[in-house]
């Protein structure tokens, strides 16, 4: 496995939306690297014939379905009542006529 | 004092009107008067509404209803679980006014129990972390001894129910974060089988290994949660529709044809001499009790840790990616355009151990190196879980210690975060598994602090590893004994 250059932590954060100085980014590299250097422990393992597991019950969809032969976990399509809008809007930083605001990102001048 | 008490000792001096919910709730607060600025579990208190529940389930009970197995208990919330119009800040300095329009389905699902919530508790930020250290608002003490951290991530829900300001709470677990602190606060905590509870309303850290669980003085009480919170949830497609059992009807002291093992190589050096110790009693007073003890072998434990953190940062690498600064919570004043006010507020409002995460999960993720990390992590794994699989063919219950160490100083790992993240070593390959785990105090190491037995079953296997828990826990004495908590030089108990 390969370790991670200060480079490559500059990338990771912007993929990631993070930023840091000068000495964070060579901060993270450090423990990083060190943190990947321990997992590097996984390459021991023998894994061309294993399958991943991304979930521990891959029966589950069967399950959630019910009825037998159903086989997804699709609800009904069934409008029910969200939340007030002023509910949702309560803890937005900036709300603006009932909407979120944001920085602009358009130019005006266009 | 009643707040000392069980909930189902409470709930018999409750049912019979010798004590008031109200009278309860008033205990409960009193002592948290008393300790709580050394021991520091709660971000915030709910003694308005706390009273107000407590006099609507004492309204119930003088009018003679038959009332819930937890109305009127005072109980404890770890604030990672959405409360309906109570702040919930996940420990967070980005959720610092985050109060959620909605209840999470275990409130739901207490709420009508009846139960009184005391207050929210301190964690590790989004959970992440080991030692509650990494809460963006303070440090939680251990209660046997404030120089020790209580665990974590959960280390206030476990810190107050071990300190009696709460007779009972919630936590949450993703690779032990319930059974670690129960096991160095000297409580019983458990996760239960990945699917049971809803974790609709659980702010999420890495949906794959998140289980909501109780953290209680006594393994009946820990039923009692179990039965208040368990169930499937149309809100949470992960929850598994399986019959719930009343879990009371597992509370059976007999072991006797059970098959407990042993797992070799949780019995390395890094454990403490001591746990060891403590461990090997625990299981020959089982042996003892008529269980059949066995070592046996689970071999890829050792890259449980290392597949974790994989696993775990890459699922909260995309969990945490809502936190933008849009909709809720922290906001960057004065940025420079949209993308620039996404990596100011994120950069300010979490804290170092959180984006250390989210780095290792983002790196994880990132193109080319997805199915070196990723990938190879996912694989390891399955085989971390078929080792579970073969033991449970021929056991009832693995037994294990629950923490490598008892109650490590405050401040001792917070530098090095891969010797923080080897704390969670004994937990973690259950985690991956998914299986139900217990942590119930098995003893004391000579220092005074308690010492966790870990009890692991089979998936949706809870009333084996309840069983096992309830036996041990009444043929011996560890979860009667208090800590003395040094109030200024006072002890108080």
């Amino acid at each position: 496995m390969a370790t991670i250059t200060i480079e490559g932590v500059r990338h990771v954060a912007n993929l990631a939306r993070l930023e840091f100085n000068d000495a964070e980014t060579e901060h993270f590299t450090e423990q990083l690297a060190r943190i990947l250097d321990y997992i590097g422990k996984l390459n021991e393992l023998e894994t061309d014939d294993v399958p991943p597991t991304s979930h521990i019950h891959p029966h589950q969809v069967f399950i959630m379905g019910s009825q037998e032969g159903a086989a997804h976990v699709a609800k009904a399509d069934v409008v029910k009542p969200s939340y007030p809008r002023e509910a949702v809007l309560a803890n937005a930083p900036e709300p603006e006529e009932g909407y979120f605001g944001v920085p602009r990102v358009v130019d005006r001048s266009h | 004092m009643l707040c000392e008490l069980t909930a189902h000792a409470l709930h018999e001096k409750l049912k019979n009107r010798e004590i008031t919910a109200v009278a309860l709730a008033e205990s409960v607060y009193a002592r948290i008067d008393e300790v709580e600025s050394h021991v520091k579990g709660y971000l915030t208190l709910t003694k308005d509404l706390a009273l107000e529940q407590a006099d609507r389930a004492d309204a119930g009970f003088q009018k003679g209803d038959e009332m819930p197995a937890l109305a009127g208990i005072p109980i404890a919330i770890k604030d990672v679980i959405c409360t309906k119009g109570v702040r919930t800040t996940c420990g967070s300095k980005i959720l610092e006014s985050f109060v959620p329009p909605y209840d999470a389905t275990v409130m739901t699902k207490l709420y009508e129990q009846g139960v009184v919530m005391i207050g929210k508790t301190n964690m590790d930020e989004f959970a992440m972390g080991s030692s509650t250290e990494n809460s963006a608002y303070q440090i939680t003490h251990n209660p046997w001894n404030l120089d020790t951290i209580p665990g974590g991530s959960s280390g206030g829900s476990a810190a107050v129910v071990s300190a009696d300001t709460a007779v009972c709470s919630l936590g949450s677990d993703t690779g032990g974060s319930i059974r670690q602190p129960a096991a160095l606060c000297g409580v019983v905590g458990m996760k239960p089988t990945y699917g049971r509870v809803s974790r609709y309303g659980l702010v999420a850290f890495a949906s794959s290994l998140d289980q909501i669980g109780p953290f209680t003085k006594d393994v009946t009480d820990c039923a009692l949660l179990l039965n208040a919170i368990c169930g499937s949830d149309a809100m949470d497609a992960t929850s598994v529709d399986v019959p719930v059992p009343d879990w009371t009807q597992s509370l059976i002291n007999d072991v006797q044809g059970l098959k407990i093992g042993v797992p070799k190589e949780y019995f390395t050096p890094a454990l403490d001499p001591e746990i060891a110790d403590s461990i090997q009693r625990a299981t020959a007073v089982l042996e003892g009790l008529g269980a059949t003890v066995e070592e046996i072998s689970l071999p890829h434990t050792e890259y449980a840790i290392a597949t974790y953190y994989i696993i775990a940062p890459a699922e909260a690498s995309a969990n945490l990616a809502r936190y933008d600064g849009v909709r809720y919570g922290y906001r960057n004043e004065n940025p420079e355009n949209l993308i620039n006010m996404y990596k100011k507020t994120r950069s300010e409002g979490f804290g170092e151990e959180v984006k250390r995460r989210i780095m290792l999960g983002t790196f994880a993720l990132s193109a080319g190196y997805q199915d070196a990390y990723y990938k190879k992590a996912q694989k390891a794994r399955t085989l971390i879980k078929s080792d579970f699989d073969a033991a449970f063919e021929k056991v009832d219950v693995i037994a294990t210690p629950t923490s490598p160490t008892p109650a490590f100083k405050i401040g001792e790992r917070t530098a090095d975060p891969l010797q923080m993240y080897l704390s969670d070593v004994m937990t973690t390959p259950a985690s991956h598994a998914g299986l139900p785990g217990i942590s119930v105090p098995c003893g004391f190491v000579k220092s005074g602090l308690p010492v966790g037995l870990q009890l692991l079953g089979a998936p949706f296997a809870e009333e084996k590893v309840l069983r096992v828990a309830y036996t041990f826990e009444q043929n011996t004495e560890h979860h009667r004994r208090k800590p003395q908590i040094q109030t200024n030089g006072v002890v108080s108990s």
